[in-house]
């Protein structure tokens, strides 16, 4: 018998040709979560940054902190946690075998994370309007402090808003691979790797939260 | 489980094409680990030539005072691009890619790593970002000329074209992710069945410690090169003074991850040195544990120490305190380490072989290394040779005398597995004698030139430094040829080599019990465990009967 | 929300090999729970700051935060039901990005 399988690669590529499907889902979770770790050590890495500024210009970052606008930022983290729910809920759904209930819940984790960044949107381009933006005339007229302030948000909360595009393209693939039945009851590995990947997106907002929106 | 496992796949050797793929192809869509490991050896040599090349180049216009044959400006871009070279495309994937791909799965008796698609997908991450490495030379304002360092200011503002030379170490940092991510679950889930963690070959043990830096670490200098493009792009001021940011964040930030670094080159290479006494002196290993432990235990401390690279940039005294104390604890692990090498040594059977050899000269060496190490790491005396040659020497013993020489001495141990082939113990032998002599009349008088203040990255110097300069350009034209000549001798084994035997060395662990080289599917039987890797009791009764 | 209120813990016919996982799904009101917890907290923290601006806010802040980090990272990331190697991974990533950033502040908050 050829071995053809074990170069076209399953998880532990060799056993595939040699008997039934084997899979290591326990394998994958640890490779899921140490991804996770290097996501969280990214955005750790901006912490430092965000730590070591606000330090030293403390009074600078309350000033403007002001600035930016409290009700959309914690409606925002209503949004993002109610998704994280939603999220959870599909992917109990499919583990109990609902898999249109699952695809439903899904495609609301969707819509919570598209209405998260037309939110975060308006924000933006309130601040663009006024020229506080990376590089922009404003933001460069400001104490260097604020303009501080005003670059860690943009690249922050920049950060965190490319995760949730990311997040919501791996939705729509992964909505599509349970309507083809590749992901189900019996396999549902990869919907609750995207629900850890859309936790830890959560994760970080409710950390951005108070260090941007609530520091006055 | 055997029964099931018959045919081509578990008799012929991994080298041959299997299925509908032949030739080039097969290689480049592959998911074997061993085809892997051996596509980063090729990709990884075709780098290292050129670095080495460039550093002829640099020592050719040390040789003499005066500037011969380049301009300073030129002289810049070729010590940037022969550190990023040699760091971010040899040493750092260096063991790991290459032997760690090859041998991990082996010595665990394992078909293959956890995933063998991120696998793949890793060594394409790996040559994407050498091409754009390459193609920063070509495009844009010129060759990066700030060191291999990228540190701000200069490198926010310098012409050159650092953005794309920045952009590349982050997607080489990509590489080196998946690579750990791979490692660290294969090590917590395909080891055989009896290997529990304490069973398992001490270079498993130096590739977990890796992996972990591997995966923590890069993060997050993979968002601190982000930020220097933003920086370079948008001007957002987090490290340019002018703005209010701090230049010296940027080195805080870059340290966080390239001194824990060090250790990913390091580590692996002492887990080779672990394999590799135990065989030739025919006992086990002395302190398996400690040196198990130890890697661990370096791989944490080496996070808390890279304060050590900026004691004369204007940290606090505090901080220049606690880096140097702490960095002093380093020395603990790696001594744990060396003195049970020495303690395996002792009273074994020594058999005098090549690997044997290339191990010696890695403790020597590395040795030197980590004792000048010390010298850096003492407050009152870095201010002494801090940014002087002694640093240059410092790290070249550590990093090419360590992690370097501990990738010879793997080729040449694993080098019968990996191909089933010998090569020419002799020439070998001879090619290690002329490589130690090289190494150190290149890399010694640095050390002397940085005690008598020779600053490194100079273009020029006085003719009072000129005796050991000149002294050094000799030693990398004899330390090149002793490269040139093993090379020659491992590449010629491929083909006229005579057949090197299951296991030639006698060597305890899983990768000897397959047949080499191994079948695609690496073991005929899949091996179980009953004993600690270095147990040479069954091997010598076997002998024993033998010679009866 | 109320009509997914089935425990089903035998929906799923996962388990025929060593790695497959088999865990029994968690009660969705559990998730529900979780879930007023967390807008409670941000509540708190919102009003702390509203109320309380500076120190008192900004120390709500730091103790709530990590509450509702943890909750996430128990329940919806499912940490609580994993074995104690995935505890074990994540506190050792996380206590190295906290060392690596107190260590920092050796230098920044001292002379």
């Amino acid at each position: 018998m050829r071995a053809e399988g074990a170069t076209l690669g399953t998880p532990a590529g060799g056993h595939a040709a040699a008997h039934h499907e084997h899979r290591d889902d326990i394998g994958s979770k640890t490779g899921m979560w140490l991804f996770l770790f290097t996501e969280l050590l990214l955005f750790g890495g901006l912490f430092i940054v965000y730590a070591v500024y606000r330090h030293k210009f403390g009074a600078e970052f309350h000033e403007a902190a002001h600035e930016l606008n409290k009700v959309m930022g914690v409606t925002n983290t209503f949004v993002l946690l109610t998704s994280s729910l939603t999220m959870v809920l599909s992917v109990g759904a499919l583990q109990r075998a609902r898999v249109a209930e699952s695809l439903r819940w899904l495609g609301a984790t969707f819509g919570l994370a598209c209405c998260f960044l037309v939110i975060k949107y308006f924000e933006w381009s309130a601040k663009h309007h006024h020229g506080i933006w990376p590089g922009g005339e404003h933001l460069h007229s400001l104490p260097p402090g604020e303009g501080m302030f005003f670059n860690l948000y943009f690249m922050m909360t920049g950060l965190h808003g490319i995760h949730v595009l990311v997040g919501m393209g791996v939705m729509g693939a992964i909505a599509a691979r349970i309507r083809s039945g590749h992901v189900s009851a019996s396999r549902y590995a990869a919907l609750e790797f995207t629900g850890l990947y859309w936790h830890l997106v959560d994760l970080v907002w409710i950390f951005l939260l108070p260090l941007f929106y609530l520091t006055n | 489980m055997a029964e099931s496992k018959t045919g081509p796949a578990w008799t012929g050797s991994y080298l041959q094409d299997y299925g509908s793929r032949r030739g080039l192809l097969a290689w480049l869509t592959t998911t074997d680990h061993k085809r892997i490991g051996l596509m980063y050896m090729a990709a990884m040599f075709a780098f290292f030539t050129v670095a080495v090349l460039l550093g002829l180049l640099i020592r050719l216009e040390l040789m003499n005072p005066g500037m011969q044959y380049v301009t300073p400006r030129v002289y810049n871009s070729l010590f940037t691009l022969h550190g990023v070279i040699m760091i971010f495309l040899f040493i750092v994937p260096g063991i790991p890619a290459v032997m760690g791909n090859f041998i991990l799965p082996l010595q665990l008796g394992a078909d293959d790593v956890s995933f063998p698609k991120l696998n793949l997908a890793s060594w394409y991450v790996y040559i994407a970002g050498a091409i754009l490495a390459l193609m920063s030379l070509f495009v844009g304002g010129g060759v990066p000329d700030t060191g291999w360092t990228f540190y701000a200011p200069y490198a926010l503002r310098s012409g050159s074209n650092v953005s794309l030379a920045v952009f590349a170490a982050f997607v080489l940092g990509f590489s080196s992710i998946m690579t750990g991510m791979n490692f660290i679950t294969t090590i917590h889930r395909l080891r055989a069945p009896g290997m529990g963690f304490f069973r398992m070959p001490l270079f498993c043990w130096g590739l977990y410690a890796t992996s972990w830096i591997q995966v923590i670490a890069t993060p997050v200098v993979g968002i601190t090169l982000l930020l220097v493009i933003m920086e370079r792009a948008l001007g957002i001021g987090f490290f340019d003074p002018a703005r209010g940011g701090d230049p010296v964040l940027y080195q805080h930030l870059f340290w966080i991850y390239s001194h824990p670094v060090v250790y990913v080159m390091i580590l692996p290479a002492m887990g080779v040195i672990s394999e590799i006494l135990p065989t030739f002196a025919g006992r086990t290993v002395f302190g398996y544990k400690a040196i198990a432990l130890s890697s661990m235990a370096i791989a944490i401390v080496g996070y808390m120490v890279w304060g050590h690279h900026m004691f004369t940039v204007g940290m606090s005294d505090t901080a220049r305190r606690v880096f140097s104390i702490l960095t002093f604890l380093v020395a603990i692990p790696t001594g744990i380490k060396v003195f049970n090498w020495m303690a395996t040594l002792y009273k074994g059977s020594i058999r005098i072989e090549p690997p044997l050899l290339w191990a010696l000269g890695f403790i020597f060496l590395f040795s030197i290394g980590g004792l000048t190490g010390l010298v850096n790491g003492a407050l009152s005396t870095d201010i002494h040779v801090h940014d002087t040659a002694f640093v240059v020497g410092h790290f070249h013993y550590t990093m090419f005398g360590g992690a370097g020489v501990g990738l010879f001495a793997a080729l040449h141990y694993w080098w019968p597995k990996v191909f089933g082939r010998m090569y020419n113990r002799k020439v070998a032998n001879w090619a290690w004698g002329i490589f130690m002599v090289g190494f150190n009349l290149l890399y010694f008088p640095m050390l002397v030139l940085g005690i008598m203040g020779m600053p490194r990255r100079y273009a020029d110097y006085l003719p009072r430094f000129h005796g050991p300069e000149l002294v050094s350009t000799v030693g990398s034209w004899v330390m090149v040829s002793g490269i040139i000549l093993m090379a020659w001798n491992l590449v010629r084994a491929i083909k006229r080599g005579a057949p090197a035997g299951d296991n030639p060395w006698g060597g305890t662990t899983l990768e000897w019990q397959t047949t080499s080289p191994p079948p695609q599917l690496n073991f005929a039987a899949s091996p179980s465990v009953t004993t600690g890797p270095y147990d040479h009791t069954a091997l010598r009764a076997a002998a024993a009967k033998e010679a009866r | 929300m109320h009509d997914s209120h089935a425990t089903g813990a035998g929906a799923h016919a996962a388990a025929h090999g060593g790695g497959h996982e088999a865990h029994a799904p968690v009660p969705t009101g559990t998730f529900v729970m979780v879930w007023v917890a967390l807008l409670a907290l941000t509540l708190v923290t919102v009003a702390a700051s509203v109320w309380f601006p500076g120190k008192v806010g900004i120390g709500v802040a730091m103790v709530v935060t990590p509450i509702k980090a943890a909750l996430i990272l128990m329940w919806f990331m499912h940490l609580k039901y994993e074995t104690f190697v995935f505890r074990a991974m994540f506190l050792s990533a996380v206590g190295i990005l906290a060392l690596v950033m107190g260590l920092t502040f050796f230098d920044y908050s001292f002379l």
